[in-house]
């Protein structure tokens, strides 16, 4: 043992020294993916000097942070779903950050009140239509209205955007009535769900469907013609709705972030969550993805302005990702990717 | 010093402490798992019953089958046509039919999506060419549905089955396929009384591996509306944070993969497959001429122009358009570096680990310390990457945590991330995942070379190591180059534990080709998924060469050890 001292030592100092020279970085963990999140990552640096490391991970980045237990170099966490979010803090991978500049940029209904996590952007899920149908206003529940069977096109039910909405329409009806729904919009399927919500843009141009679900940003990346001329021609091509729950308002979902249990860059993790938020970042959320600010302060950006005021569901966020393990059964249960 | 066989078992010797320290790589992340498993209720699979197993299951399976019956059939006549036949083009039509390998199946996938969706070039066109103005009142059906995934999965599959059976029909069918033309057999009967009967192992082999595959795949398969019960994990994973029931799943569906090799294995029993003394002669193939000749050619080439041509025309035009719109992304070029580099290291340690540990087997027969270790160590190419990448993240965060203890014990300071997070971690995953793919080829040579070598070299007192050295690597060279460009070309397009495992800042080609598709906009990634492809040829390439060299002959027995 005496000999493998000075070994050992040599090789744990060399590790400790590899974490200890990142005094002006920030490490990021996100499922958000790097082409949304660099030109953010990009102005945070030129702002403020500090260096930010990213490495995008889809599903496991819980597991990830866990498994890396006390020595993880991560210092935020960001992902792109807020079920995902709380999930994190479920996990007890997270701490709570008390910030008083997150605190006046971001409504109480968009972040946990002990500071857990904070929501950074938000995306309505819109109804988009054939030009042909004329559609002016659609709620929810009308996607259960049998006059659109074999009309409706829209991805997985498990994708985490729809298992959110899901999730909402039991914070709104109950879980009976919540099935009920889910299985009238399953009968009015056109087609077996799957691909992603640009495909239903493509898919209602195609023929396939006269309506569709999708997420707001899809809409200003084509429309805006940044996604190149033949996005920019399937974002012209359909009519887009904001709908709501009878009684309520649109659905949103958000990105967000939490601050890493074993963050070793804290003070850099925190200036980094508070730019986000703050009016410089949410700009560049705002016009570079197409999303919508959490920051009043911030302006929406003019192509997804067009749609309409954005009126956004009184359900907490809280609350959507609590309904997510049941809304999740509820797809199953529908057999409603089947 | 020379020891008799099955003395292994007694004292472990080199082999079997390379097969048990292999077999425990492959074996770890899997006992993670199950420890994971183990620590959920069974409460899920009432619900899983009761929903979505009954349809996973049925749509699993014809996937499966289907898959399986597109590769064998492709793969075994494309190599039987290329082998047997000679006719104008056949050169370039034996390096075309391996092209599909360079495809991710979920490239190929997005690819035929967008070109034959409503609003897609073929479709417009036929349209223009009849006269229909609007989708509506014209429409092919939509390829996103089960035949449209057997093909796709096919497509980009059946070159697994096409290489190993080209490779048996090149090197080891001179003399019976003479013996049987001269007992009067025709071209089919050779085919169907002589060929296949010897291909069989390869074809199950490249059977196996495309089924394994197709279903440990996720991207494509969402593309293409397939809900297999790989599916059914992410779900219960990801929206219900059940990792543990998850983990059961996934379990589960390697117990059935692995049941489905165990009775290829039974029901092959224990004939044998090599033929005594070897020829320097490749098969002499039959001339084809003329119009057939073309013919026969085209069909050939069919697969191939399905499987690539068109797919990497598409990313070629699409990578290009995002060329002129965007300017050229830079940082590809580290990308392109940091793929090679691990797909390099993980190809390596994979091809060397392989061949010990199959020539361990072989040269201890009747070990089963020995054979139980091959097998163990393959088990990573049947569980889903993702799958596999949780199992390694448990076992690197433990070791870093062991670590840590001992640098707490020493006095020491704080410690970082030594396994978690570093190219080792990647690396190691890819050779978990890839071991298989690595051993079955090699497996597959060794087969070919008659074990009677094996028993005159120990008569003469070789170690089994020194005949490992002097009969086997000589022989197996082209078929270990052959497994090495199969390892680095599927190491290029790994994603899903190079995504999880990787460091910080760390991009690679497949997961920037991700970023883009994770969301939506694909054909950002195009230059990304162009370039796997086009780091792919050069080795596919090379591998066609390698099966038409001459087998090199040992060096004769009895010289210096």
């Amino acid at each position: 043992m005496s000999r493998l001292r000075p070994f050992l030592a040599a090789l744990l100092t060399s590790a400790a020294v590899a974490t200890a020279a990142s005094a002006e970085e920030v490490n990021v963990y996100t499922t958000r993916e790097p082409g949304l999140f660099a030109p953010l990552a990009a102005a945070f640096t030129a702002q403020t000097g500090i260096k930010v490391n990213t490495v995008f991970v889809k599903d496991g980045l819980a597991e990830r942070v866990a498994a890396e237990g006390a020595a993880s170099p991560a210092d935020v966490l960001m992902t792109v779903d807020v079920g995902n979010l709380v999930d994190l803090v479920d996990k007890g991978v997270t701490k709570p950050m008390k910030s008083a500049a997150v605190e006046a940029a971001v409504p109480a209904n968009l972040r946990a009140a002990d500071g857990a996590w904070t929501a950074l952007s938000l995306r309505a899920r819109l109804v988009w239509a054939d030009k042909a149908v004329g559609l002016e206003a659609i709620s929810y529940e009308d996607l259960a209205d049998p006059k659109w069977k074999g009309r409706i096109c829209i991805r997985s039910g498990q994708h985490p955007y729809n298992t959110a909405l899901v999730a909402a329409m039991i914070a709104h009806v109950g879980e009976a009535k919540a099935e009920a729904w889910l299985t009238g919009v399953k009968a009015n399927l056109a087609k077996k769900p799957g691909g992603g919500d640009r495909d239903v843009a493509r898919d209602i141009l195609g023929g396939l469907c006269t309506i569709g679900v999708g997420n707001s940003y899809y809409v200003g990346l084509m429309r805006s013609g940044a996604g190149g001329p033949e996005q920019k021609k399937w974002g012209d091509g359909v009519d887009v709705v904001l709908p709501s729950f009878t009684g309520g308002g649109t659905h949103v979902n958000a990105t967000g972030a939490a601050l890493a249990k074993h963050a070793p860059n804290e003070a850099a993790a925190k200036k980094l969550i508070e730019y986000l938020v703050s009016p410089t970042g949410q700009k560049v959320y705002a016009e570079q993805n197409f999303e919508y600010p959490v920051n009043a302060a911030a302006a929406i950006t003019p192509t997804v302005a067009a749609l309409g005021a954005l009126k956004p569901d009184a359900v907490p966020l809280a609350e959507i990702a609590k309904n997510r393990k049941a809304a999740s059964l509820l797809v199953d249960k529908v057999r409603f990717d089947q | 010093m020379p020891r008799s066989p099955g003395s292994a078992l007694a004292v472990p010797d080199g082999f079997a402490l390379a097969g048990l320290a292999m077999a425990a790589v492959a074996v770890a992340p899997i006992l993670a798992l199950a420890a994971i498993a183990a620590g959920g209720s069974g409460d899920l699979w009432s619900h899983l019953f009761t929903t979505v197993v009954p349809s996973a299951t049925v749509e699993t399976t014809l996937l499966a089958l289907g898959v399986a019956a597109f590769v064998i059939v492709v793969g075994t006549a494309t190599a039987w046509l290329v082998a047997a036949h000679d006719f104008p083009g056949r050169g370039l039509l034996e390096v075309a039919l391996l092209l599909p390998l360079a495809f991710p199946a979920y490239v190929l996938a997005y690819s035929w999506l967008d070109l034959l969706h409503p609003i897609g070039p073929i479709q417009s066109a036929i349209r223009a060419l009849l006269g229909y103005t609007r989708p509506a009142d014209f429409r092919l059906p939509d390829p996103r549905s089960l035949p449209g995934a057997v093909l796709v999965f096919g497509l980009a599959l059946y070159p697994y089955v096409y290489v190993a059976v080209r490779t048996v029909f090149l090197s080891q069918m001179t003399r019976l396929t003479e013996a049987a033309r001269m007992l009067g057999a025709d071209g089919r009967g050779v085919f169907v009384r002589v060929a296949l009967p010897l291909a069989r192992p390869a074809i199950a082999a490249g059977a196996a591996l495309a089924i394994m595959e197709t279903l440990n795949d996720v991207g494509a398969a969402e593309f293409l509306s397939i809900n297999t019960l790989t599916a059914a994990v992410y779900s219960t994973w990801v929206n219900r944070s059940d990792l543990a029931g998850a983990a059961q799943i996934a379990l589960v569906m390697l117990a059935f993969v692995l049941s489905l090799l165990m009775i290829e294995k039974l029901a092959r029993g224990n004939r044998g497959y090599a033929v005594i003394g070897r020829s320097m002669r490749p098969m002499a193939p039959r001339r084809i001429g003329g119009a057939k000749g073309v013919g026969l050619f085209l069909l050939g080439l069919l697969p191939a122009f399905l499987g690539f041509v068109v797919p990497a025309a598409h990313l070629a035009r699409q990578a290009w358009e995002r060329l002129a719109f965007a300017g050229v992304p830079w940082e590809i070029v580290v990308e392109v570096g940091n793929t090679l580099t691990v797909a390099g290291l993980a190809t390596v340690v994979a091809i060397v680990a392989a061949t010990i540990v199959v020539a361990g087997r072989r040269l201890h027969p009747g070990s089963s310390v020995h054979a139980g270790a091959a097998r163990v160590a393959t088990l990573g190419y049947a569980v889903p990457g993702t799958v596999l990448a949780i199992g390694l993240l448990a076992i690197f965060g433990g070791l870093d945590g062991l670590i840590r203890s001992a640098a707490g014990g020493l006095g020491l300071g704080p410690t970082g991330l030594v396994f978690s997070a570093s190219l080792g971690a990647i690396v190691a995953a890819y050779v978990v995942r890839f071991f298989r793919l690595a051993s079955s080829k090699i497996e597959t040579g060794l087969e070919r070379i008659s074990p009677s070598l094996d028993q005159s070299a120990r008569t003469l007192g070789r170690t089994p190591f020194g005949v490992m050295r002097e009969i086997h690597l000589p022989l197996l060279t082209p078929t270990m180059a052959g497994a090495a460009l199969l390892v680095f070309v599927d190491c290029m397009k790994e994603l899903p534990a190079t995504l999880l495992l990787r460091p910080l800042n760390f991009e690679t080609l497949a997961t920037h080709l991700y970023g883009e598709a994770a969301r939506g906009t694909y054909e950002n990634g195009a230059l990304a998924a162009l370039l796997i492809v086009a780091f792919g040829l050069l080795p596919i390439i090379l591998l066609t060469g390698l099966g038409r060299r001459a087998p090199v002959r040992a060096q004769p027995i009895g010289e210096t050890a």
